[in-house]
């Protein structure tokens, strides 16, 4: 018997736009006579949009209302109201995401989204993302293999190495099917991120044999890019960074718009008005395939479905709240480490005051690695510490421990501070994140957050 | 095999395994794996080498299996779980490293069991000392009934020390394992007085029982007239940890209720729920109790307690 939250994914990629709703099932895993542990368990997809081509305006420039338009109209084929939505993600990812109005974009599209929804993009979580939603992840953690997923989409390639179930990294490479856009046998758009990587220019007449040796660089770069092959990449390729293996057996998996073409024999190159085709048999042919490989159960959904099925996780359940209102939007992260927490009331003071300069005037939910089965009295000493020092910080306070101890040190604070404090345990974050925290389920027993490393909006 | 005859034998096992030192391996000191431990076993050696305390070994991370065709994959299913798999085999047996680790861990759930919690243990914590109608501890074993009650004596401590119906009476009781409760019963006696007190309640003195079933504190009840009693008791100790605590909260208790009427917060240890984290979870579940005026079976109304 669990509980059940409506959630919706949106992505705007480089070149399509999709939505999907689902419904994620909340259940407690511990037997009755144990501390509850709450965990998502099902994730049931309820409607899948078909694919829309992202609308354009021009060639870089994303067309806000059009992209209001295709998520009404889905909406109004899902059958839901944007009432009932209950977490979620939309994402603009690939190439899109550093276009100059995605920001008004998810403005547009924040009023469908219901009380909870993120608004976010990062190629970090886009390659998480893109990894849970293929299968991936899960195929990783039921055989205990160590997996490399590849999203190759219409701008960027989004990498993620698993290792038995856990992401361990990722990365993301500006390599995609739409980088480069034919019409008619000319070159009709080239992305900014070839220049001086090829001589081509728009305008030029092109054919397969002219553009080969781009889509072999390419390919090249994802393979160096991962770890699989040594050299360097261009640095204009890079998103965000690049990728090492390691030792051992690695299995390759893709999905992605490209991805899902690794399979499929195209008679014109040229079907989609890009280089997908190609790239998706060059890759075929490179060394990537030369092992074990295989597809993803889900190929060009799997974004949408990562941001809809697997964006949003649950907190640890035994947490502490007083006096909150929820859902909290983009709280920064300020990460402390493990010497941190140990500093005492007033260095910790002075630590948080320079780490939240940035942040002034707005709560930020301090990161805390934890202790790890404290006795009463270490933990109420760092309730004292910490109770002192983060009276510099705006109220309510948010504080999350990646170990299991967020209700006692919760308790704690609560009978030194006033006001408003949530304390929630068993995340990892990292500093230069964001997180989302929206109203608890199993009567305040757990709170889904959002974890994202990049805010729009 | 009576006690006697089993506490020799360990006695020998043990005195076999390391030579030249104390025998007995006391339960108080029996600690799972960390990794300060392990350092400390490798650098603090400075005289003649020490056979290595096979206990220390994180079993979650051993693997046996000689020419395995996926140890990768064995290993990763293994971290799930502390059962003995993946143990390998000599012919037809157990290899020695797993039966000798066995039969350690075997000994340490005995000693937990056998070991008698002293009085400093009450007097040191500021716990009022009592103890159950049990005359030793091979009596506590087969007398189930007798762990349940108090004679005129100790009913008059409690009647007279502890306060007269309270809302809650905290209580301490060794049950099946002395190691538990020297492990974990402090920590997460204090964070439920912590939890009450974030929630403006505050509680008495905790009463220490000797030779506790989870019935005494029904006794508690009808002594003190307490709304809740929470009794933090021992587990009966199993191969994995000997040091597991449960907590037994009941409201209205008195002689003869149905166990249903039980709310219990079990595997309370370093490896599973921790002490302090627990009692901030009891602290919360008995606020609960008191304002819905029920425990057990009759407060699940969610699955969720």
């Amino acid at each position: 018997m669990g509980e059940s939250l409506l959630s919706v994914g949106i992505d705007v990629g480089t070149s399509t736009t999709q939505l999907i709703v689902s419904r994620l099932t909340v259940e407690n895993r511990a037997n009755a006579y144990a501390v509850p542990d709450l965990d998502i368990t099902g994730r049931e997809i309820l409607y899948e949009s078909p694919i829309h081509f992202t609308p354009l305006k021009d060639a870089v420039t994303l067309d806000a209302p059009a992209i209001r338009e295709i998520v009404a109209e889905e909406y109004q084929n899902a059958g839901i109201q944007p009432e009932r939505v209950k977490t979620g993600a939309i994402i603009i990812t690939g190439e899109t995401a550093r276009k100059s109005n995605a920001r008004l974009v998810l403005e547009n599209l924040k009023a469908f989204a219901g009380a909870f929804v993120v608004a976010t993009a990062g190629p970090d979580l886009e390659g998480v993302l893109a990894a849970k939603g293929s299968g991936a992840v899960r195929w990783s953690a039921q055989t205990g293999k160590t997996v490399l997923h590849m999203d190759i989409g219409g701008g960027t390639s989004n990498m993620a190495l698993i290792e038995g179930g856990n992401i361990v990294s990722t990365g993301c490479l500006n390599v995609g099917g739409r980088l480069i856009r034919v019409e008619g046998g000319r070159i009709r758009y080239l992305s900014p991120v070839l220049n001086g990587l090829c001589r081509l220019s728009v305008g030029d007449t092109v054919e397969e044999e002219t553009l080969r040796p781009v889509v072999k660089m390419l390919v090249e770069a994802l393979e160096i890019g991962c770890g699989y092959r040594a050299g360097t990449v261009s640095p204009g390729l890079i998103t965000d960074r690049v990728m090492t293996l390691p030792p051992g057996e690695v299995t390759f998996s893709f999905s992605g718009g490209v991805g899902e073409l690794l399979d499929t024999e195209t008679e014109d190159p040229f079907c989609f008005g890009d280089i997908g085709p190609m790239l998706a048999s060059e890759i075929r042919r490179s060394s990537l395939c030369r092992g074990d490989y295989f597809l993803g159960e889900q190929t060009i959904r799997a974004t949408v479905i990562g941001a809809g099925c697997y964006s949003t996780q649950l907190s640890g359940s035994t947490v502490y709240a007083r006096n909150m209102d929820f859902p909290l939007s983009n709280l920064p992260v300020i990460s402390l480490s493990r010497e941190e927490q140990e500093l005492n009331a007033d260095d910790l003071r002075r630590r948080l005051e320079i780490l939240s300069q940035r942040y002034q005037r707005q709560t930020a939910a301090i990161y805390l690695p934890g202790l790890t089965a404290p006795g009463f009295d270490a933990l109420d000493a760092l309730a004292g510490r910490l109770a002192k020092a983060i009276t510099v910080l705006p109220k309510p306070h948010v504080i999350v421990s990646g170990t299991d101890m967020g209700k006692a040190l919760g308790q704690a604070l609560a009978t030194r501070i006033e006001g408003g404090i949530l304390s929630l345990d068993g995340l990892r974050l990292q500093g230069e994140s964001y997180l989302d925290v929206g109203a608890p389920v199993s009567g305040g027993a757990a709170y889904p957050v959002v974890k994202k490393t990049l805010v729009l909006g | 095999m009576n006690q006697e005859e089993l506490k020799t034998m360990i006695a020998q096992l043990l005195r076999e395994m390391t030579p030249g030192k104390e025998p007995m391996v006391k339960a108080s000191e029996y600690r799972p794996t960390t990794q300060e431990q392990e350092r400390d076993t490798k650098t603090g050696t400075d005289s003649a080498p020490m056979l290595e305390d096979i206990s220390k070994i994180d079993l979650r991370k051993l693997y046996l299996v000689e020419s395995p065709s996926d140890e990768q994959g064995y290993r990763h299913l293994r971290e799930k779980t502390p059962a003995r798999l993946g143990m390998g085999r000599s012919g037809p047996r157990y290899k020695t490293l797993t039966q000798l680790r066995f039969r350690a861990d075997h000994a340490a759930a005995q000693d937990s069991v056998f070991m008698e919690i002293g009085p400093e243990f009450a007097r040191d914590n500021g716990l009022i000392f009592t103890r159950t109608l049990c005359e030793s501890r091979d009596q506590y074993l087969t007398r189930p009934d007798l762990g349940r009650g108090f004679d005129q004596e100790n009913g008059e401590i409690i009647a007279t020390k502890l306060p007269k119906k309270p809302e809650i009476q905290l209580v301490i009781g060794d049950g099946l394992s002395s190691a538990a409760i020297l492990a974990n019963a402090m920590d997460c006696a204090k964070a439920i007085i912590q939890g009450l007190k974030a929630a403006g309640k505050t509680v008495g003195p905790i009463l220490y029982v000797k030779n506790a079933r989870v019935g005494a504190g029904d006794a508690v009840g009808d002594l003190t007239g307490c709304r809740v009693v929470c009794i933090l008791v021992g587990e009966r100790p199993g191969l994995v940890s000997a040091e597991s605590m449960s907590a037994y909260i009941t409201y209205a208790p008195h002689r003869g209720i149905p166990e249903s009427k039980r709310t219990v917060v079990s595997n309370i240890h370093r490896q599973g729920t921790p002490a302090v984290e627990a009692g901030a979870h009891i602290a919360e579940l008995l606020l609960k109790i008191l304002s819905v005026g029920a425990s057990g079976v009759d407060l699940a109304g969610g699955g969720v307690h």
